[in-house]
């Protein structure tokens, strides 16, 4: 008897796997999404999924945390190579072009095209959107967390201090850290070595080149400059404000990172992500004013847009077709002006497309606390149109680069090392990374 | 009925013997001679054609000073991580082979720091040496820079080195106090009766007899602070390998260029060369200091 109810159990598992595809047994069609975001921010995608599961019934998104950027796309090589890959993985920023010359997905504006959807792909800021495009500006992955540096300061603090100017300027910023200085303040203003915001953001804020063929996007010849453009004469400024204690080292080794070391009110000013801003005002003590501006200019300079952080949806190649309607249908979902606006909401992560930006600027969302402020990042990004210097940057092997000029910049400001015999060795080094970068893609050629 | 238990066939031990050889198989021959493979092409990440170079990356490997320093930085980490784990793991093994009251106890609290995951330790020890904010701040104030490893090379090597000897002196001193306990008490109370004193029969007698454990102890822990997981997590979680490549020990170097960098060519090259240091050092230590080891 037992038996026979094991045999029929059995049969109808088989019956039901083989007729699973038909109408009449309609099974959800089943998809993975990995994405590299942890904690609370990995709460929220959960919660997204969750939204598109129950908003239709043809398709299921299993969605899956591998924590961080850096093991999601080692995860999803991994997972490719052994043909066990996600339907979509989340690549941030650094991993573009690695993914862009794999030929390992299928492009976005050719998925949704397939799928029978239309998208207004210019809806998305160009300054965002042509991070990920190609060098036609077509898009081949989907923006979806994006960010980009911002300046933050102890409103507070400058009162006490008696500054009555804002910190637009890198000379109002030095004049203002005088003023916390002589107001007793020992930390005016507080910075790390991440290239991210002194490299990268500074270089395109005011329109100097990272690399030559347009930063990579017109070959993978292209070569590093930064050791010839003002960025070595912003360097040797943080220095000499290093030297006279105003602008202060804080890293994770030396026991504070930069974001907690403001929040405790050890410094006064920092530059970070846009995407700190939740956390700065739930950590700051109320009663602290604090606010977030553009990041200064040097003096004179004609201001352009800062360039997009954080990371965007890659559908991969090499999945049953059926899986692919169901990625379209996911993406889709994401990208309506709603759900836009509840990532926007809940993260902290600003708006990709231009509905979605008007969307919450119409219903007051940037008009309060804790929100206030944030849409000066798209004021960022959106600054001028994007040039040569300001569109993005298409480097192989960027991580790598990165930790070139971190360890160049550590050399600089906890060892006293020559400035730019230290960005030199970076530029030096990270071009031999560019060549074999262009060695192991001999032949191929970016679009 | 003959009970012995000697196979005649070949096939049952061979059968016996399939899991393990299967599983040596799958998890190391097969990726070692991937390794091999990508270290002579240049690897795409995710796959496709490769382009054979010959010895180009090896070349590109032993070019780099960088490389050379992160040998010296490896090499100073293991003799030194490995030597003073060995020397804490004894005395605190001889200390509790003498019983005294509550020997029970520090043998249990000796050993707790090896169950702590390398990561774990790295991160607690980069809280509490922190030079701004850890137990060593009020020297710093009273001196500036008197310890900060996020300046100074040394400090910083100091530094992962003393989270290498916390956690592993603990399992040292398993081996050393397991072997401290198979040399014959006789021989100590013969001693005491002679009227020497701890130390005196230490040095005479305990070490002497430990030999060939010390000896297992240091090829091992060589090896471990050479290839180790622990190497790594110790170091990429506490300074990242700065300041300035200070502490970047070659494991990071591998890891970082063949995940971080997507350069599964050179990575792997290097691993190679790794690999074969640790040979060269193996053969070293047994062909030269294995034959003293034997006390007679």
């Amino acid at each position: 008897m037992k038996n026979y109810a094991l045999k029929t159990l059995l049969a109808g598992m088989l019956a039901a796997t083989a007729l699973g595809a038909t109408p009449a047994f309609a099974e959800k069609v089943k998809f993975e999404f990995w994405y590299g975001l942890s904690g609370d921010l990995s709460d929220r995608v959960q919660e997204a999924c969750h939204k598109f599961n129950d908003s239709q019934a043809d398709y299921e998104v299993a969605c899956v945390s591998q924590n961080t950027y850096d093991a999601t796309l080692q995860n999803t090589i991994a997972a490719y190579r052994a043909k066990k890959q996600p339907a979509i993985a989340q690549i941030y920023d650094a991993g573009t072009l690695d993914m862009m010359l794999s030929k390992a997905f299928i492009p976005a504006k050719k998925l949704m095209a397939d799928n029978g959807y239309k998208i207004d792909w210019n809806n998305y800021f160009s300054g965002i959107a042509n991070y990920y495009a190609t060098e036609k500006g077509d898009l081949e992955s989907f923006p979806f967390n994006s960010s980009t540096g911002m300046f933050y300061y102890n409103v507070s603090a400058f009162e006490k201090a008696g500054i009555d100017f804002k910190p637009d300027t890198w000379e109002h910023v030095e004049e203002a850290a005088r003023k916390l200085k002589a107001a007793g303040y020992d930390c005016p203003l507080a910075f790390n070595f991440d290239p991210w915001t002194m490299l990268e953001q500074y270089s395109a804020i005011h329109n100097q080149p990272i690399a030559r063929e347009a930063n990579g996007y017109k070959g993978l010849n292209a070569q590093l400059v930064f050791n010839k453009t003002k960025f070595v004469d912003h360097v040797k400024f943080f220095k000499k404000m290093q030297d006279e204690k105003l602008f202060v080292v804080k890293t994770k080794q030396l026991g504070m990172d930069v974001v907690p070391a403001f929040t405790s009110q050890t410094c006064q000013m920092m530059q970070t992500s846009i995407a700190d801003h939740g956390t700065v005002g739930k950590t700051l003590p109320a009663g602290v004013k604090w606010e977030v501006a553009m990041l200064p200019v040097d003096k004179g300079t004609e201001r352009r847009n800062s360039l997009v952080g954080g990371a965007s949806l890659w559908v991969l190649a090499g999945r049953p077709q059926a899986e692919y309607k169901g990625a379209a249908a996911f993406l889709n979902f994401l990208g309506t002006p709603e759900m836009g606006q509840w990532w926007s909401t809940v993260t902290g992560y600003i708006p990709v497309t231009k509905t979605g930006f008007d969307a919450m600027k119409a219903n007051g969302f940037y008009d309060k606390a804790p929100y206030k402020g944030r849409e000066l990042a798209i004021a960022s990004l959106t600054y001028t149109p994007t040039s040569e210097n300001t569109r993005g940057i298409r480097l192989g092997g960027f991580t790598q680069i990165r930790m070139e000029v971190t360890t160049a910049l550590e050399a600089i400001f906890m060892q006293n090392a020559d400035v730019q015999k230290q960005i030199d060795t970076a530029v030096e080094r990270g071009n031999d990374v560019l060549r074999r970068f262009e060695k192991t893609y001999a032949g191929q050629k970016l679009d | 009925m003959d009970k012995r238990s000697v196979f005649k066939s070949w096939w049952l031990p061979t059968a016996f013997a399939a899991p393990q050889l299967l599983l040596i198989f799958l998890f190391f021959y097969w990726p070692a001679v991937s390794v091999v493979k990508w270290a002579f092409t240049l690897e795409p990440p995710f796959g496709g054609a490769a382009e054979f170079v010959g010895w180009a990356n090896f070349v590109e490997v032993f070019a780099d000073p960088l490389y050379w320093s992160s040998v010296t930085v490896s090499l100073i980490f293991a003799f030194c991580g490995a030597s003073v784990a060995i020397l804490i793991g004894l005395v605190l093994a001889l200390a509790v082979d003498r019983e005294l009251p509550g020997s029970g106890l520090f043998r249990f609290v000796y050993i707790l720091p090896f169950a702590i995951a390398g990561p774990a330790a790295g991160m607690a020890f980069r809280f509490i040496l922190s030079p701004e904010r850890g137990l060593l701040a009020p020297l710093n104030a009273l001196h500036p820079d008197f310890w900060n490893p996020a300046k100074y090379s040394a400090h910083a090597l100091i530094l992962v080195i003393i989270i290498f000897i916390w956690k592993w002196a603990g399992y040292t001193f398993i081996f050393l106090l397991a072997g401290l306990q198979s040399v014959p008490r006789s021989l100590l109370e013969a001693a005491s009766m002679d009227g020497s004193g701890p130390i005196r029969r230490a040095i005479d007698i305990q070490v002497p007899l430990l030999a060939p454990t010390l000896f297992f102890l240091l090829v091992t822990m060589m090896t471990e602070g050479f290839v180790g997981s622990d190497t790594f997590g110790i170091v990429e979680r506490t300074t990242g390998g700065g300041p300035n490549h200070g502490t970047e020990v070659m494991v990071l170097r591998i890891v970082n260029e063949a995940f971080q960098g997507l350069n599964y060519s050179g990575a792997s090259a290097q691993s190679i060369v790794l690999i074969g240091l640790i040979m060269i050092f193996t053969f070293i230590q047994f062909r030269f200091i294995e034959k003293r080891v034997h006390y007679k």
